[in-house]
């Protein structure tokens, strides 16, 4: 359901249905008030807009896929106390120093 | 009454400064990161314990019990006076060690629900954007450029890989990526470091919470090492650590790169060290003594309070 709010503009609620039911097997598309929950549900938690000038109201995508997969990996990578209670990163932050030395022990590892 | 106090009182500060102290410096965590970390648990369970007992056995001395010195005082919390025999200074022992145990307790609540919170934030992107997860890896992995792996503990958990991380990595060393993050979830080190962090949250001017929690951290690290470890060898752990940390694109991410980043380095250089290092684990009659060790800590201030309860 979320791929297709990927898509390009704003998009009323049948519209989006009418491309999930081209998208999905014969018989098997969801009713408009479903896609108008699901909807709801998505603009509850940021991430959908909706226009409310327009009747029936268009739905649009806040923040495209990149921006959000850039948003969390910056959650993810920041050192911030918050986050590291929740996550385990499989290496922590390093600078760039310690990451030269890093290079260089890793080039002699693949020498030999 | 004040026997136990003061023996309460000498265990708690043993917890508290020498007996931390001493493990953060030496040297056989490495080799038995499992043991310490049992023994850490001990001595944060136990230091806590016998510092709220401690308060308590000498607010209550004028009573001759805690139960006795419950009934004397409840009665009179409100409207007073102050029974015979109590003095200021015991009351603000007995107000102290209710406070403490509150905040201790509080914090360790606002910490699990904070970290909740941002694991199902963490749940409700990923679902959103990574791929479901790969058959070879049974991770799901993010199409972001810099290379980065992360779990999410919990009932509900997941293991991100990005793409940057498969670009960079050889299968052996993304499998040795996996398995770490995977004995993370497995063996539940977030409640754990929850704990600690909490512990750390709470007294954040006590050196020794930062220490303990830093050491615990680094602790379950080593842990989470020794699976894939087994599992894939030694060398592509070693490689993928070496990989993922030169590539340095983390760093730019960093928003407060002096402490974090610094312990963060020491983490990863002691990680590779003892990768390197090929350490033997304690003898068995060492680690038994030291899970006794830990239990004892726990067990004697409980004891010493069950003693003088009635």
């Amino acid at each position: 359901m979320e791929q297709l709010w990927m898509g390009d503009s704003a998009l009323t609620a049948n519209e989006v249905r009418d491309r999930l039911a081209a998208a999905s097997a014969p018989g098997r598309a969801p009713a408009t008030t479903t896609v108008l929950t699901v909807l709801s549900r998505l603009e509850r938690k940021g991430f959908v807009g909706r226009s409310r000038d327009t009747r029936p109201h268009r739905y649009s995508a806040l923040l495209s896929r990149a921006e959000h997969t850039a948003e969390l990996m910056h959650e993810v990578l920041s050192a911030s106390s918050d986050r590291d209670a929740a996550l385990a990163r499989f290496v922590g932050t390093v600078s760039a120093g310690e990451a030269n030395t890093l290079r260089r022990l890793l080039d002699d590892l693949v020498r030999h | 009454m004040i026997a136990a106090a003061v023996a309460l009182g000498a265990l708690a500060l043993a917890l508290a400064w020498p007996v931390p102290v001493a493990l953060s410096r030496a040297e056989w965590p490495v080799r038995s990161p499992a043991t310490a970390l049992v023994l850490w648990q001990g001595i944060a369970l136990g230091g806590g314990l016998s510092m709220i007992g401690a308060l308590l056995a000498f607010g209550a001395s004028p009573a001759g019990s805690l139960s006795g010195a419950a009934d004397a005082l409840i009665p009179v919390i409100a409207a007073g006076p102050i029974p015979e025999g109590f003095g200021v200074v015991h009351l603000a022992a007995l107000t102290l060690a209710v406070g403490l145990a509150v905040h201790l307790a509080l914090n360790l609540a606002t910490t699990a629900v904070r970290a909740e919170r941002a694991r199902r934030r963490q749940h409700r992107l990923i679902d959103l954007l990574a791929s479901p997860a790969s058959a070879s890896t049974g991770a799901r992995v993010l199409a972001h450029p810099v290379p980065a792996a992360y779990c999410v503990p919990g009932l509900r958990t997941a293991t991100v890989i990005t793409d940057g991380l498969v670009d960079l990595l050889d299968d052996d060393e993304l499998r040795a990526v996996v398995g770490h993050e995977r004995a993370h979830l497995d063996q539940l080190h977030h409640l754990v470091l929850l704990a600690f962090r909490a512990w750390h949250a709470a007294l954040p001017w006590f050196p020794i919470a930062n220490r303990a929690e830093r050491s615990v951290a680094m602790l379950t690290e080593m842990l989470a090492d020794d699976a894939p470890r087994r599992r894939v060898g030694v060398e592509p752990l070693r490689t993928a650590l070496l990989r993922v940390g030169s590539s340095g694109a983390s760093a730019a991410y960093s928003d407060s790169p002096t402490a974090s980043a610094a312990s963060d380095e020491r983490v990863l250089e002691r990680r590779l060290a003892r990768l390197e290092a090929d350490l033997h684990p304690l003898d068995p009659r060492a680690r038994s003594a030291t899970w006794l060790l830990a239990t004892a800590i726990v067990a004697v201030p409980v004891c010493v309070l069950a003693a003088i309860a009635a």
